[in-house]
Order: structure tokens, then sequence, then C-alpha cells
């Protein structure tokens, strides 16, 4: 006897309205962060469908691939060409929407009539196949007669993986340099000019935000422009945010004035605010006095990050 | 009259025979040395081309002797050459034909030609380009005898189109000057005419006969139908008139004149002229069968023998009324050839003779020019006849021969042609005798202009007698204008009749018929007008005139502006109308048809809109589309 | 259960793959609706496999996961550089396709 309602009848009126549903969200969705959800959403959705064809290899697969890897290089694709960009509801291309719903409807109507066609009678089912277990009988397919193939897709992964590298990755602007030519370099520029042959600063060092676009500051809160990559500086990401990166800076050494202020009873602050409201005039000043006072004091001036 | 054709099979060239083509390779050979040679050859160039042309004459006289003591069924001897076009079902060998009439053409081209080179040696004695002068005549040379040898139209239309190159480059020798020029190219232009009737005779025979050889098409004419032959008879009429400046393609030879004397006298007086004549007599068997264009021939001929006298009535340049006479002695001879198997070796014969006296009347004006300083007008000429001994006696027996005075050249082989004119019918008879009278005039206004008379020279003028080298041709070739008329009389019809098909009736030389008489009386009466009308006093200047006759024979019988009208600006008329024709419906529909595909392709290129999305669609338009038909198979 | 359902399903999902196709002008959505119609032939190969009762039709879904994978990278990588040049994600400014 065989029951009316089986579990895969309701595992499939249940998964596939919403298979639908994210199909059609994710055309009909304006922006394409929403879209991607939908389509993530419908993936679930259709893995449980599988679940329920007795595929489970399939269903983790499904998650696994499409959910969690193929979908989230679509999110980071996303993030770059631009999440805020919104498809504008004017259809440019004459005919064009009302074309394709007529002749999508035709075509889901033929193949509708396709499947009728070619109706399957009886009513199959897996448990013969996966008796020995759905994971063991898919290796033994896939690792007998289509091992080749396997390893095919395998070689087009890799090739894959690596056009995919070659592809998304810039164009140096330049000659690049060796590791002997750039200690020559530096020691070059050491005897000749003194300066300093050690390494750059790195980027976001005292400033804000760590980003590499974001330059470092120097202990008096100017930026140090060598901290940032040239071929970032060239294509006009850096930021150079002078004022909004000294503010950080600004805070600790109005405070420590004033704590000292306090202790000495001098009233040197509001001087001090007006001198560092000019950006050039601090150095000379403070530096000497701020940097010894620092190195004896528990006060943090990049806490504030 | 078909059952009376005898063609002559040609045999076998043996022995000296074999080397008829030496006649041919000489002078090609010096010629090439001259033109090839270049500066090199200036000291010499003109007596090696003069040995060219005496070892063509040697040879051909050595085949003349070995051919005499030939029975007559061997005297045509045909020299195999080589596979020259082989297509198709077309297999034509170039061979050389030596037969009776060749053999006597080549005797004519060499002989006259040597002497005529001997005086060329000293008339161009001044002339820078002597050596290329005498690089022409012998190119002149070899073409005339491969036409005259040729054993088939084709190589004879090799030849044929020498001689029209080698009378061009003469013509033309001095272009400097303007009208030389153009007369050089109005002579190749007109020539043109005339080949292409050479050609599509050729062509018919090819269709009809698919030979163009002498013997294969004089065999196969028995078979063809009239109107073809008509045809054909139509187009070898059409090519001898261009060659040899009959009416209505006489208007180069006038023009011709331009060139240096000796040219005059050797290609257009005595042998390139007459090679129309040649053709004519060569394809008798055509006309034999076709008295249409028999009667065509003619008619041609009577007409252009008293056009030529009209003109040379007219001109008082000497070597105008010279050309004038040629065109109407050639006028003689197409008569005679038209007249048939009769007339066909009296043509030949009176060709001979005059290749002769023409000769010497040429050379002799060219020896009066000399000595008036290259003025040819015979207004300023007069009383030459004591400072210029020599050349008036000469050029006196030529003008007696010409005129038809028995017992000289003229006298007989005109004779002939008369007397068979009248036989071929009264109209024929009464116009040759005619021509004859017009002949007499206007050649004793030449001798009474020239020789006779006052001294009318020009300033600066001191004629004297020319010198011996110019005058030993003129001696020669008077020689034989006085003696050949009596000895050939008799045997040139015996000699000529296996080539011509002729019946000849022997006849003593002081046996002359009637018409005979008649033609000498009506000469006499034109050299009585013409002596009464010129032995007065003859004005500087050529004087204005109103007679049409004396007008229209001026200007070549309006020639010139006929052919302006008619075929320059009627031509010219044709071509725009077919310009017309062909940029409207030909490249019409040409453009229609582009322009229909360039719409199609600028519809279907609408589609091609560069949007990815719209060749999505179409995608899926196709995919439906293949799969309705799979589903529809299916169900059918 | 019968699993014409299933197939019936598929189809409505692979219209709405093409559908998406060709009325979105995002390149990034339209390479998503690729994505929908390669899950809905994913489908229907597994519900012919559970029709006739072997695995093969789950073998010919796993590769097509696996190629379709590949295919992502790539259509990807593409999509960023014709970002990088071209500064916009509509198909509509791609058509240098045009004659």
């Amino acid at each position: 006897m065989i029951p009316l309602i089986t579990g895969q009848v309701v595992a499939f009126w249940i998964f596939a309205p919403l298979s639908v549903a994210g199909a059609v969200g994710m055309v009909v969705s304006r922006k394409p962060v929403h879209s991607a959800i939908s389509l993530a959403g419908m993936m679930v959705a259709l893995a449980c469908l599988y679940a329920s064809l007795d595929a489970p290899f399939l269903f983790v697969a499904q998650i696994i691939v499409y959910t969690g890897a193929i979908m989230m290089l679509f999110l980071f694709t996303m993030m770059i060409v631009g999440v805020d960009s919104t498809d504008s509801l004017i259809e440019t291309i004459k005919g064009q929407r009302v074309a394709a719903s007529i002749f999508g409807f035709v075509l889901a109507v033929l193949l509708i009539l396709a499947v009728g066609n070619g109706v399957v009678t009886g009513r199959g089912g897996l448990d013969v196949a996966n008796a020995g277990g759905n994971v063991q009988g898919l290796a033994s397919i896939t690792f007998g007669p289509y091992v080749f193939a396997f390893l095919l897709t395998a070689a087009l992964l890799m090739v894959a993986a690596v056009a995919a590298i070659v592809l998304a990755h810039g164009e140096p602007l330049g000659k690049r340099e060796t590791q002997a030519e750039r200690a020559r370099r530096k020691t070059m520029e050491f005897a000749e000019q003194g300066k300093d042959p050690g390494p750059l600063p790195g980027p976001g060092v005292y400033a804000r935000h760590n980003s590499i676009e974001y330059p470092a500051l120097l202990p008096d809160g100017s930026i140090s422009e060598e901290s940032v990559s040239p071929t970032l500086a060239v294509r006009g990401v850096a930021v150079v945010e002078n004022d909004g990166l000294r503010a950080a800076y600004r805070a600790a050494v109005t405070e420590f004035i004033e704590v000292q202020d306090e202790n000495t009873g001098s009233d040197d602050a509001p001087r001090v605010a007006d001198e560092l409201a000019d950006p050039g005039a601090i150095a000379e000043t403070y530096v000497e006095q701020i940097s010894i006072e620092v190195a004896g004091s528990d006060s943090d001036p990049a806490k504030e990050q | 009259m078909v059952s009376l054709l005898e063609i002559v099979i040609p045999v076998e060239a043996t022995g000296l025979f074999s080397y008829s083509w030496l006649m041919i390779a000489i002078p090609m050979l010096v010629s090439a040395i001259l033109l090839l040679g270049g500066k090199a050859t200036d000291s010499w160039g003109h007596w090696l081309g003069v040995l060219g042309v005496l070892g063509s004459l040697a040879v051909a006289l050595a085949l003349w002797i070995t051919m005499l003591g030939l029975p007559v069924a061997e005297r045509a001897v045909h020299v195999s050459g080589f596979d020259w076009v082989s297509v198709g079902n077309l297999n034509l060998q170039a061979g050389l034909l030596v037969d009776q009439l060749s053999i006597l053409f080549a005797l004519l081209v060499t002989g006259v030609g040597s002497l005529i080179f001997i005086y060329s040696v000293g008339y161009m004695a001044h002339d820078p380009n002597r050596r290329l002068f005498f690089a022409f005549l012998n190119l002149f040379i070899v073409a005339m005898l491969v036409l005259v040898l040729a054993d088939n139209y084709l190589l004879l239309f090799l030849g044929w189109e020498g001689v029209g190159l080698a009378s061009y480059l003469l013509i033309g020798f001095w272009q400097g000057r303007h009208s030389a020029a153009l007369a050089a190219k109005k002579a190749f232009v007109v020539n043109r005419v005339g080949d292409l009737g050479l050609l599509t005779a050729m062509f018919t025979m090819v269709g009809l006969f698919g030979s163009v050889n002498f013997t294969d098409v004089n065999q196969a004419v028995g078979s063809a139908s009239t109107t073809w032959l008509t045809a054909l008879g139509l187009f070898l009429l059409l090519a001898a008139c261009g060659k040899s400046a009959q009416v209505p393609l006489q208007s180069w030879l006038l023009d011709a004149m331009e060139g240096p004397t000796p040219v005059s006298a050797l290609i257009h007086a005595a042998t390139m002229v007459t090679a129309g004549v040649y053709l004519v007599v060569r394809s008798h068997s055509i006309y034999e069968l076709t008295a249409a264009a028999s009667l065509a021939v003619c008619i041609v001929g009577v007409v252009t023998l008293l056009a030529g006298a009209w003109i040379g009535s007219t001109k008082d340049d000497i070597k105008k009324v010279l050309a004038g006479s040629t065109m109407s002695q050639i006028g003689y001879m197409m008569l005679a050839a038209g007249i048939g198997p009769a007339g066909g070796a009296f043509a030949i014969f009176h060709l001979f003779t005059h290749g002769f006296f023409k000769a010497n009347l040429f050379l002799g004006a060219g020896s009066v020019m000399h000595a008036m300083n290259d003025d040819t007008d015979m207004r300023h000429f007069g009383a030459l006849r004591k400072v210029m001994p020599w050349t008036f006696v000469t050029f006196g027996i030529s003008y007696l021969a010409i005129i038809g005075i028995p017992p000289l050249a003229g006298f007989y082989s005109k004779d002939h042609i008369v007397v068979a004119a009248w036989e071929q019918g009264w109209y024929f008879g009464l116009l040759a005798t005619l021509g004859a009278g017009i002949t007499a005039f206007y050649m004793t206004r030449l001798m009474m202009m020239t020789f006779f008379g006052k001294k009318r020279w020009a300033e600066g003028v001191h004629p004297h007698e020319s010198p011996k080298i110019l005058l030993f041709p003129l001696i020669v070739l008077s020689i034989g204008a006085i003696v050949l008329g009596v000895v050939l009389n008799n045997a040139i019809q015996y000699w000529l009749a296996p080539p011509t098909g002729g019946h000849p009736h022997s006849a003593a030389w002081w046996d002359i018929p009637w018409q005979g008489w008649v033609t000498l009386l009506v000469v006499l009466v034109g050299v009585g007008i013409g002596y009464l009308m010129y032995r007065g006093e003859i004005s500087y200047e050529q004087p204005h005139t109103i007679n049409p006759i004396v007008y229209i024979g001026r200007n070549d019988l309006l020639a010139d502006q006929f052919n302006d009208v008619v075929f320059v600006r009627g031509g010219g008329a044709a071509a725009a109308a077919v310009a017309t024709l062909d940029d409207v419906i030909v490249d019409g529909s040409v453009r229609s048809a582009g322009s229909l595909a360039k719409g199609i392709g600028g519809a279907l290129s609408k589609l091609e809109s560069g949007y990815a999305r719209s060749y999505g669609l179409t995608m899926v338009i196709g995919a439906i589309a293949v799969g309705v038909v799979l589903i529809l198979g299916r169900l059918a | 259960m019968s699993p014409n359902a299933y197939l019936v399903l598929s189809a409505i999902l692979f219209s709405i793959g093409v559908l998406g196709f060709l009325i979105r002008r995002n390149v990034l959505i339209i390479f998503m609706s690729v994505e929908l119609m390669l899950n809905a032939a994913n489908l229907a190969m597994v519900a012919f496999s559970y029709a006739n009762g072997n695995l093969l039709g789950q073998v010919g879904a796993f590769f097509v996961m696996v190629v379709a994978a590949a295919e992502v990278v790539i259509g990807l990588a593409i999509i960023m550089i014709i970002f990088k040049t071209r500064r916009s994600a509509s198909v509509d400014d791609q058509n240098q396709l045009k004659h």
C-alpha cells in the first residue's frame, strides 16, 4: 500500500513554491544584493528538493558549492562593481520586455508540454540504487566509469582558477624592482641623501583606519606620503584627509596640556589649541616635549583607534 | 562553272625549294642587325640593307630559274614549316607556297625593291636616320614576302599586318612633321577597316571549311553555298579595298605621300598597295563561284580607276598626281581580277608592268624633287627637260608606258584589261577606255607642267641632274617599262594559267584588237587636250576655283569630310548611345542587384543592435522554433 | 510520487531564468539567471535519476555543478575586467557587437 501523502510530497509542496518565489524574487528585485539573497534562498530550497529525491550528497553539495561558494563569489564581485547600483525601470530596448515575457511564457509551455509528452510512468525510486549508501553509489560511478571525466573537471577547475587570477590581476604600472636592485638603491640613497634605508611606514599606522589606502600618521600628526603605495596614489584611491586624520592627535595633545596645566598651574591650553589649529606650526614646538612626556605617560594617543 | 575549276595541288619542296625561307630570312636578319645594332651600324648600315634585298633577289631568281626548268604540274611547290596554331579541330601549319604567282610577286618585290634600295642610298644620303630607314625597308620586304609566299590566309594576314606596320613606320619616317605623323596614323587606321574584312573572311573560312589553307579552301569551295561564298568574297574585297586604296577606303593613299619618295615608289606604288589585287587573284576560286562578289570587285575597280584619274587631274602636287594615278591603275587591276579567270593573269600582268613604270615615275619625281629642294608643287617646276635630261628621258618613257603607247609595257597590259572589260560588258569597256583617256590627260598635264613650258622656279633654286646612283635605277626601270610588255605579252598568260585558272589565248605583239585601236585613239585625244590646255602660261599660285569638279578633286573627292561626318561623328554618336545603353541597362541591372543586396543587408543589420539581450531573445525564439518543430514532428 | 511535478517545476524555473536573462540589464543578475537555468536543469536530472532508479542523473548534476563553479569563476573575472575598463555593470553599455 502506497501512502497517498508521503514525506516527499510534503517536501515538494513546501519547497517548490519557495524555489519559485526565490527565482521570481531574483528576477524582479531592483537591488542586486536582494537578487543574490533570493537566488541563495532558491538554491537552498532546491537543495531540499534534492534531498526529497533521495540525493543527500547533492543536497550537501548544492548548499556548499552554490550557496556557499558561488553565491559568495557573486557577492564579492557585487561589492567591487557597485553594490548600490540599481536598474532603472525604463526599458531601453523597444519591445524587449513584452517580447521576452511572451517568449518566456511560450518556452515554459513548450517545456511543460515536452515533459508531458515524455511522461515517466512508474514510481521509480532510488531505494535499490542507494542501498549501499548514496555517497558510495555516486563514488562508485564517479571513480568508476567516469573517472577520466572527473579528472578532466579537476583540470578544468585548476585552469579556471589560474585564468581568474590572470584575468582579474591588474597590470603593473612600471618595471618590477628586484631585491638586489632595491638594496643597492636604498644604500645609495642613504649615502647621498641620508635617507633612512629601513622599510617605509605601513599605511594606516596611527590613523583612524588601517585600510591600505589610508596613509600613516607620523608622531607629530602629519601624513607620511611614503606609507601609501605609489600605485594606489597614481590610481587616485589613496585618502589624503589631513585634518580628519589629525583629530585624534589633536585631542590627545589638548588633553595632555590640560593635565599639565592642572599639575603645574600654567595656562598653556588656549595657546596650544590655537597652534594646533595651524597644521604647520605644530612640530617644532611640541613634538620633542610630547614625545618625551609620552614615553613616561600612561596616556596613549592612539587609544582612540 | 564548278566543274571548270582546276585545283592545283602543290608538290612538296625538294632541293633548292627547301631553302625558300632564305628569301624571307635574309632581309629579316639584316633588319634585326640594323635595328639592334643601333648607331654602331650607321656608317655601313645602308649597304647592308641593300645586300639584304639583293640576297633575297638572288634566292628568288634561283628559284624562278629552277621553276622554269620544271614541268608545269610541278611548278607549284609547298614548303612545310611548323605547326603554328592547333586549337580544337583547327590545325594550321605555317608553310610557304612557291608557285608561279608568288614567285612573280617575289621577283617584283625584290627586283624593283633592289633598285629602289640603291636609289635610297643616294636619296637618303643626308638623312641622319638612313640606317633606320633601311631597317624599316628590310622589314617591309620581309613582311611583303611573307604575304605573297604564305600558303594560308593566316600567314598571309601576318604579312598583311607586317606591311601595314612597315608602311606606318615609313610614312611617318619624318615623324617630326605633324602632317607625316597624321598621315601614318590615318593609313594605319584605314587599313584596320580592311583588316576587319580579312579577319572576318578567315573566320568564315574556318566556319565553312575548317581551314584557312589555300589548297584546302580551293578544294572545299565547291561544297559551300553561294550565299556564304558571296559573303566571303565581299569580306575579301573589303580587305583588298583597305590595302589597295580602293573606293571607299582610298583616302589614306594620298596622305601617305608624306613618306620619303622611295617609300612611295616601293610601298605605295609598286608592291604593297597591289596586295589587294594579289588577294583577289589568289582567292579566284571563291570569286569564280559567286557572280555577285565578282561584279562587286569589277564595280569597285571601275569606280576607283575613274576616281583616281579624277584626283590625278586636279592635283598640283607631283606625288599626289602619281598617287591618284596609282589608285587608278590598281582600279584597272581590280577590274581585271573581278572579270574572272580571263582577267586574273592580266591583272597580274598590269600589276607587274605597273610596278616598273610607276616606280620609275615616282623615283623620277624624287629626282625632280631632289633638284628642286624638295618642292613638290608642279606649278614651281617647268622647263626641266634641259637641265635634267636623264630624268626627263626615263620619266618620258614611263609616261608613254603608263598612258599606253605601243609597244611599251603599259599598252599591252592595259590593252588586255580594256579588251576583257569590253567583253564583260560594254559599260565596263566604255568606262575603262574613258579612264585611259583621262590617264593620258593628267599624265600629259604632269609632263607639261614639269618638263616643258617656262621656268617657274622658286628663288634660290638651281636644278641640276641627279647623281648616278639615282639615275641608275631610273634607267633600269625604264628599260623594263619598254620591253616587259612585248616580252611578257603571251608568256605571262601561260605562266599564270595554273594559279589563276585562266585559259590563255596566244596573240602576236603586233596583233591588236579593235578595242586597242579605240583606246589608243582616246589616249591620243587625252594627250592632245592636255597639251593644248597646259602649253601656255601656268600661274605660280594655285588659282582659286569654284568649278565643283576641280574643287572636289583637289579635296580628295571629299573623302575626309565624308569619313568625318559618317564615321567619326556617326561612330561617336553610336558609341554614346551604346554607352548610355550600357550605363542604364547593363550597369543599371548590376547596380540594382547591388543595391538590393545592400538594402537586404541594411534591413538585416537593424537586427544587429549590439545588445546581448536582443541576441538572447533571438536565441530563445530559435530554441522555441526547434522545439516546436520537434514536437510537431513527433505528433505527425 | 511521479517525478512529473519536479519536471514541471524545473521547466518553470528554467523559464524564469530565461526571462531574467532577457529583461534584466545588470550583468550580475543576468549571470545569476544563467545559474538559475543551470540549477533548473540539475533538478530535472536529479528527478530523472529518481524516476529511472539509477544514480547516473545525480552524477551528471554533480558534474554540472563542478563545471558551473569553473564557469562562475571565469565569468566573474570577465565581469571584473569589463567593469574596470568601462565602469558599468549594464549589458546595454556593452554594445560593441553592433555592426
